[in-house]
């Protein structure tokens, strides 16, 4: 079908249709931007009311579900992110997503990465008990995000304790090899963190005797912090 | 058609072209009826009636509010397909009988059928929305749900217009509709769209920078569905004037620029 060019349509149809749109435009513009506030973030629903609304595609709308969590409370460089967040609902959701597609790894990098890094201990504690608590369901496809929560319980809570409980859980638990050696052998660095030397050296040392190390830096960097523990051990006896 | 209208007539005026307006809406409304139309949305009215009571024995609690955030949603969906489909049913019939050219014949202008068809289409809507409100009638009172069915009859009366402009456009039923229910889950989901989009914002990749317009641009030109018709009106959040007035101010402007996107559309057609 040939059209027209608009040159030879009624001037009055051109108008009304570049007024409209104006118009349109006018009041699109007019109109407030949608926000995620974080008082807006509603309680998750249930898990299986999601599965209903999921019309079979449960992988698909727990990423989408993903992307719209996210956006709550975050406007990027105005002001600290998540800091307004119900944490017991995000976990909820987080949870939620989780058990729609288990294999994703999107809810723990964000809980680990984001939502556990906001400038408040307690939401911070809060979140890693949550991934620490996903992590044991399935430890070896979810063992980087417990591992980053221990640094960060180590780092930023400054809770040997609560690191040394996940350093633990990631030696116990984790069995797959694409786990690195460092994230499965936190315990004797964190022991040495707490000043317990004659653990770490024992550990460290059963570790360089074990062979399960073949990389040669990695074992010349054990086989220096050894010899620093038995030093400092060294300096307390002489103290003594 | 009314025999007035004879090409001899042509300067009869502006005045007697409008009178063309109620013939074609009426032979429209007429259709409607004739099309089973109203045995369907009984049928439907019947089956949310039946989904009600279904949902009242299973909920343990809060049955009411069940029923009713169900059942809206349902009749809404139903409302807004079959609206769409019957524009875009209606006018492709037109077309292959060829009636729609044998209008375009007549000594009117093309925008005076248009509007005739808009006219009727847009009541049908109307009666739609009163029809499929019926069934919440017995589950919510009604000064709860007049608000809701006149944001629906203005939904409908937008979703109708946006199916007149699709069929003139692609003149097929399949490509009609389906744009048209694209543009209703586009308009429903494109505030939460936005969202996502802005935590997004700190990147400053311009390919990023690009969506983000780009989505900014189609949420500038939609309208927002999901601040329509919104099932918790019913369940007491009252929506109040404001929010009412906005429904009735965003119908009428994307309504007209609709038709008049129609229209412009259909003066550029050479048949």
């Amino acid at each position: 079908m040939r059209e027209r060019p608009i040159g030879q349509l009624p001037r009055s149809v051109v108008v009304l249709f570049v007024l409209a749109l104006a118009l349109q435009i006018g009041v699109g513009l007019a109109r407030p931007q949608p926000q995620a506030r974080a008082e807006d973030l509603p309680a998750p629903p249930s898990a299986a009311g999601l599965r209903l609304a999921a019309l079979g595609e449960p992988a698909a709308l727990a990423k989408v579900l993903m992307l719209y969590l996210q956006a709550f409370d975050y406007r990027a460089g105005t002001r600290v992110p998540y800091r307004d967040l119900d944490y017991d609902r995000l976990i909820g959701w987080l949870e939620r997503i989780l058990e729609l597609d288990p294999p994703g790894q999107y809810p723990l990098m964000q809980a680990s990465r984001l939502y556990a890094e906001v400038p408040d201990p307690a939401k911070t504690r809060q979140m890693l008990d949550f991934v620490y608590r996903e992590y044991l369901k399935d430890p070896n496809r979810r063992w980087p995000w417990l591992a980053h929560a221990t640094v960060l319980a180590k780092h930023q809570l400054k809770d040997l304790e609560l690191a040394l409980k996940y350093a633990q859980a990631l030696q116990d638990h984790t069995t797959t090899p694409d786990a690195p050696l460092w994230a499965r052998q936190m315990v004797p660095f964190i022991l040495e963190d707490m000043n317990e030397l004659e653990a770490a050296k024992v550990l460290i040392g059963g570790l360089i005797a074990s062979g399960q190390v073949k990389d040669e830096r990695d074992l010349r960097l054990l086989q220096r912090r050894l010899e620093g523990i038995e030093e400092r051990l060294r300096a307390e006896a002489g103290a003594k | 058609m009314d025999r007035r209208f004879h090409a001899n007539d042509i300067d009869a005026g502006e005045l007697e072209m409008i009178r063309v307006i109620g013939p074609v809406a009426r032979s429209t409304l007429l259709e409607a009826r004739r099309s089973r139309i109203l045995w369907l949305v009984a049928a439907m009215a019947l089956a949310s009636l039946g989904l009600a009571g279904f949902l009242g024995q299973v909920a343990i609690i809060e049955s009411t509010e069940v029923q009713v955030a169900v059942v809206a949603a349902v009749l809404r969906g139903c409302a807004v397909f079959l609206t769409a489909a019957f524009v875009a049913i209606a006018m492709v019939r037109e077309f292959n009988d060829k009636v729609f050219e044998l209008m375009l014949a007549g000594p009117w202008p093309r925008g005076v059928y248009l509007l005739g068809k808009f006219v009727g289409f847009s009541t049908t809507a109307l009666v739609l929305a009163v029809l499929l409100s019926l069934p919440l009638a017995a589950l919510v009172p009604a000064a709860r749900l007049w608000p809701w069915t006149l944001s629906l009859a203005c939904e409908l009366v937008i979703v109708a217009a946006m199916s007149l402009f699709c069929v003139i456009t692609f003149t097929h039923v399949v490509a009609a509709l389906a744009t048209v229910l694209g543009f209703y889950l586009l308009g429903r989901s494109i505030a939460a769209i936005q969202v996502m989009a802005a935590a997004a914002e700190a990147s400053t990749r311009w390919t990023d920078r690009a969506a983000d317009w780009l989505v900014a641009a189609v949420a500038v030109l939609l309208p927002r569905f999901d601040l329509m018709t919104r099932a918790d009106w019913l369940l007491g959040a009252f929506p109040g004037p404001a929010a009412l007035a906005s429904v009735l101010g965003q119908t009428a402007v994307y309504t007209l620029l609709l038709v008049a996107a129609a229209q412009f559309d259909l003066h550029r057609q050479n048949f």
